[in-house]
């Protein structure tokens, strides 16, 4: 294979790459993210391939394997170009209709199709879906598109043009210009100007500089970093490339989680094939660059995604933070100018070489450019990886594309930026969501997560369960954030067992705003968050819980009991077979649960046909 | 030399050094447990945080590792400082409720109750040792292990390190385990009787004899 060295030799080898793409060839795109094959994605896509071959259609038809499409809800999806349709929760027993029927005739499977459930309409095409229609894809575009583990297929839709454009036609200084002009930020969590850390690491002194891209996503629920990874490897090096090259750096880092193994075996996948085309490797575009990328996975430490916990890890030593007042540009690993940015930001660089700094700041708002992506979980009907311009308002986020609340229950709050952010609650659901209203809310951008609750769920509850987290996650280095997390967490577990005191909420909120004030590194001075928002919106549950020994939303099993309605019981015995502690005694008709010996477990609430069993 | 202002003094300090050492030059006292003269800083304790105006904005620094920079503003003694150093001293303090350290700093800063659950640790995880251990002795015979709650310092694998020369470094410099408090009488109690163990004339005016009529400050709680 030759080395491609000049910008002709590419736009030759894209072009030949085109000519060959026959764009009314049915092609069948099988969603492989985690999600899509954690709902059997795996076996449609052989089912794919086999029926193809059974058929004879090998040569008509083509296959491709991609990557993330982003509504996981719905998968295992399964797209159909030339016409884009949009095929949900895909069998394999469905696949050998889709092919005779969709692939053959061009007739649409009607039962695979995507009932918008507000209206009962169909959508045919992608596009139509309503979860689709109203995110703005940048990052993501190609990720349901291409074969993540073919450089050729990222080549074709433009790949790797950013690059060429950047090093044989721009300086390293109008590179840092327009990234500057951009107004990209640090897509991480943190939303340091891109362009201002890439200008200061280029200034700083000595030779020897490296890049880092972060993909060591540790959040609960968040997982646009992982579907980036797996979907669209080439766009994340592509911009550490540049990145390097604008800097000055010949060694680039990735430092992606031991848990991602799909996005570790894509992006090793890439970088081989990247130093094949001499994307990588000496003598870039015959520029007298230099430019190499390492994987190094993170051991499963959540502290880690901290970038001088991240640098200690790479350099072999105890992931622990230290403090950052020299900064990591300055010297970072190794003691040397080091540039750590989030792989969307990375991903992010190619497009606004390409597109221009101008495109990219009409997009978003005043101080936040670009486009956010969210994993969107929790009680929200349409689960999945959205991409939304900075600005749009929760309650779009929430309802147009999300689909509303899982079960028509209400919206009670939103949790962003997992263990690091907070709850914002539903008096503000027109938010715009960008890094500075996220903030003044209380809670912050982090890297994406976004969990929506329901009336259903404790807050003190949702209070204790990150704090659990952050208590087996912090390093333990810090005092406050060792012992103050630890502390809060007891203080909130008393609250939610009834023995809570009134003394106690003033006693968390003084150590919520210390821990933040006092701890050494990101996680510790962000973990108050939960507790401080969930202080500051919902002070009543906490107030409840404490006064009444009461939990408003029938969660804390200390402070619940169970009862069952007479007159809604018929005495069917439903609850009866299935409660696992025999408390439920019938005598006669009616049924009546034995408060110590239930163990509130709600088995019987959900048995009940007619509702006749409800939390006090 | 740069140029700052610590607690509205303006004074002169090297280029390179921390606010830590700078303050101790000058005589103005920032607690410590964590940081010796002669290892490198590590930053945990967090009772050295003071607050720092660089023009800019104002912020939390550790000042055992926060470089001096010409013009900043740095004040040891705000109401915000004092009250994150009582609870984070309150919470070491509900680790290891009979550390004499502990207890001394209780009683120099006022701190006046524990509210947490009381436990009874000896380490308090300050790292001196380890540091003592690699950097002075050359060593490197123990270090931590674990994460967050089960951080601790042991050699490896815990078994009789090979490379350990039991010179008693680690020992030498703990700050807590050796000094046990014997005044506390029951779980979450504040001994407070050494308050007055180093009286301020001593602080003040050293080694000298004290000529004044017997002001009490000499004398133990205990004694009167």
């Amino acid at each position: 294979m030759k080395k491609i060295r000049t910008p002709q030799e590419l736009e030759a080898l894209r072009n030949s790459l085109l000519q060959g793409i026959n764009l009314n060839k049915p092609c069948v795109r099988v969603c492989l993210g985690t999600g899509c094959r954690a709902r059997g994605s795996l076996d449609v896509a052989k089912a794919f391939r086999n029926e193809i071959k059974k058929q004879g259609l090998e040569i008509q038809v083509e296959t491709k394997q991609t990557g993330c499409h982003g509504f996981c809800e719905r998968g295992p999806v399964v797209v159909i170009a030339p016409k884009e349709i949009f095929y949900q929760r895909v069998k394999p027993r469905d696949v050998p209709e889709v092919v005779s029927k969709t692939l053959l005739n061009g007739e649409v499977v009607d039962r695979l199709l995507y009932i918008n459930p507000a209206t009962g309409q169909k959508a045919l095409y992608e596009y139509e879906v309503p979860f689709y229609k109203k995110q703005t894809r940048l990052v993501l575009a190609n990720n349901g598109r291409i074969d993540p583990t073919d450089i050729l297929d990222y080549i074709a839709i433009d790949g790797y043009q950013a690059l060429s454009k950047a090093i044989t036609i721009m300086s390293c200084e109008e590179i840092i210009d327009i990234v500057e002009k951009s107004g990209l930020r640090g897509l991480g969590g943190g939303g340091f100007p891109t362009g201002r850390k890439w200008r200061l690491c280029r200034e700083a002194a000595g030779d020897i500089k490296f890049v880092i891209g972060n993909g060591d996503e540790g959040d609960p629920g968040a997982f646009s970093d992982r579907s980036l990874m797996e979907g669209n490897p080439h766009s994340i090096l592509e911009g550490m490339i540049i990145g390097a090259y604008a800097i000055g750096a010949n060694q680039g880092y990735l430092y992606v989680r031991a848990e991602y193994p799909l996005a570790l075996k894509h992006l090793q996948i890439a970088i081989d094939q990247a130093r094949k085309y001499g994307f990588l490797g000496k003598n870039i575009f015959n520029s007298r660059f230099d430019f190499n990328i390492k994987i190094n996975q993170g051991g499963g430490a959540f502290v880690c995604g901290e970038s001088s916990a991240l640098v200690a890890s790479i350099e072999g030593k105890m992931g622990e933070p230290r403090a950052k007042y020299v900064h990591t540009v300055e010297r970072g690993l190794w003691n040397k100018p080091t540039n750590l940015n989030n792989v969307k930001t990375w991903a992010n660089v190619p497009l606004i070489i390409n597109n221009g700094a101008d495109w990219y700041t009409k997009i978003g708002t005043e101080k936040s450019k670009g486009t956010g992506i969210f994993s969107l979980v929790g009680k929200v009907n349409n689960t999945g990886l959205v991409e939304i311009p900075m600005g749009t308002p929760l309650r779009q986020i929430i309802y147009d594309i999300g689909g509303g609340i899982l079960g028509g229950k209400k919206f009670k709050a939103v949790q962003t930026g997992g263990p690091s952010g907070g709850c914002i609650p539903a008096k503000l659901l027109d938010l715009p969501v960008d890094f500075e209203k996220l903030t003044e809310a209380g809670s912050m951008m982090g890297s994406g997560g976004m969990i929506v609750i329901d009336e259903n769920t404790c807050m003190v509850d949702v209070a204790r369960y990150f704090l659990d987290f952050l208590q087996n996650e912090s390093c333990g280095k810090c005092v406050p954030c060792r012992e103050g997390v630890k502390r809060m967490l007891e203080i909130i577990t008393d609250i939610t067992a009834g023995r809570g005191k009134e003394e106690d909420l003033e006693l968390l909120q003084e150590l919520a705003e210390t821990v933040k004030d006092f701890s050494l590194c990101g996680l510790g001075k962000t973990a108050p968050n939960t507790v401080l928002s969930t202080l500051r919106y919902f002070r009543d549950e906490y107030e409840a819980h404490v006064r009444d020994k009461k939990c408003p939303a029938g969660v804390c099993k200390d402070l619940i009991e169970y009862f069952i309605l007479e007159d809604k019981c018929t005495g069917c015995g439903a609850c009866l077979k299935l409660c696992p502690q025999q408390a439920i005694d019938a005598y006669g008709l009616i049924h009546t649960i034995d408060p110590a010996k239930c163990i509130r477990c709600g088995i019987c609430r959900d048995a009940c046909p007619f509702e006749a069993i409800i939390v006090k | 030399m740069v140029t700052l202002n610590i607690d509205g003094t303006k004074v002169q300090a090297e280029e390179g050094s921390t606010i830590l050492e700078v303050a101790r030059f000058y005589g103005i006292d920032i607690p410590t447990l964590c940081y010796h003269d002669e290892l490198t800083p590590y930053g945990a304790c967090r009772l050295c945080m003071v607050e720092v105006d660089d023009g800019r904005r104002t912020r939390l620094v550790a000042s055992c590792f926060y470089p001096v920079r010409e013009g900043i503003r740095v004040r040891t003694n705000t109401e915000r400082v004092v009250n994150g150093r009582k609870l984070i001293l309150e919470l070491l303090l509900a680790r290891c409720p009979n550390s004499k350290t502990l207890q001394d700093l209780a009683s120099k800063m006022g701190l006046e109750q524990i509210r947490f659950k009381m436990e009874n640790k000896d380490c308090i995880l300050c790292g001196l040792c380890v540091r003592m251990c690699a950097e002075q002795m050359g060593s490197g015979a123990i270090g931590f292990v674990g994460r967050g709650q089960n951080r601790e310092v042991v050699t490896p694998f815990r078994v009789a390190s090979e490379i350990c020369r039991n010179c008693g470094a680690c020992m030498y410099i703990c700050p807590v385990v050796d000094l046990q408090c014997r005044g506390v009488k029951s779980p979450g109690e504040l001994c407070n009787s050494c308050l007055v163990i180093t009286p301020q004339c001593l602080e003040k005016y050293g080694q000298v004899m004290c000529t004044l009529e017997s002001c009490g400050a000499c004398i133990k709680k205990e004694e009167k």
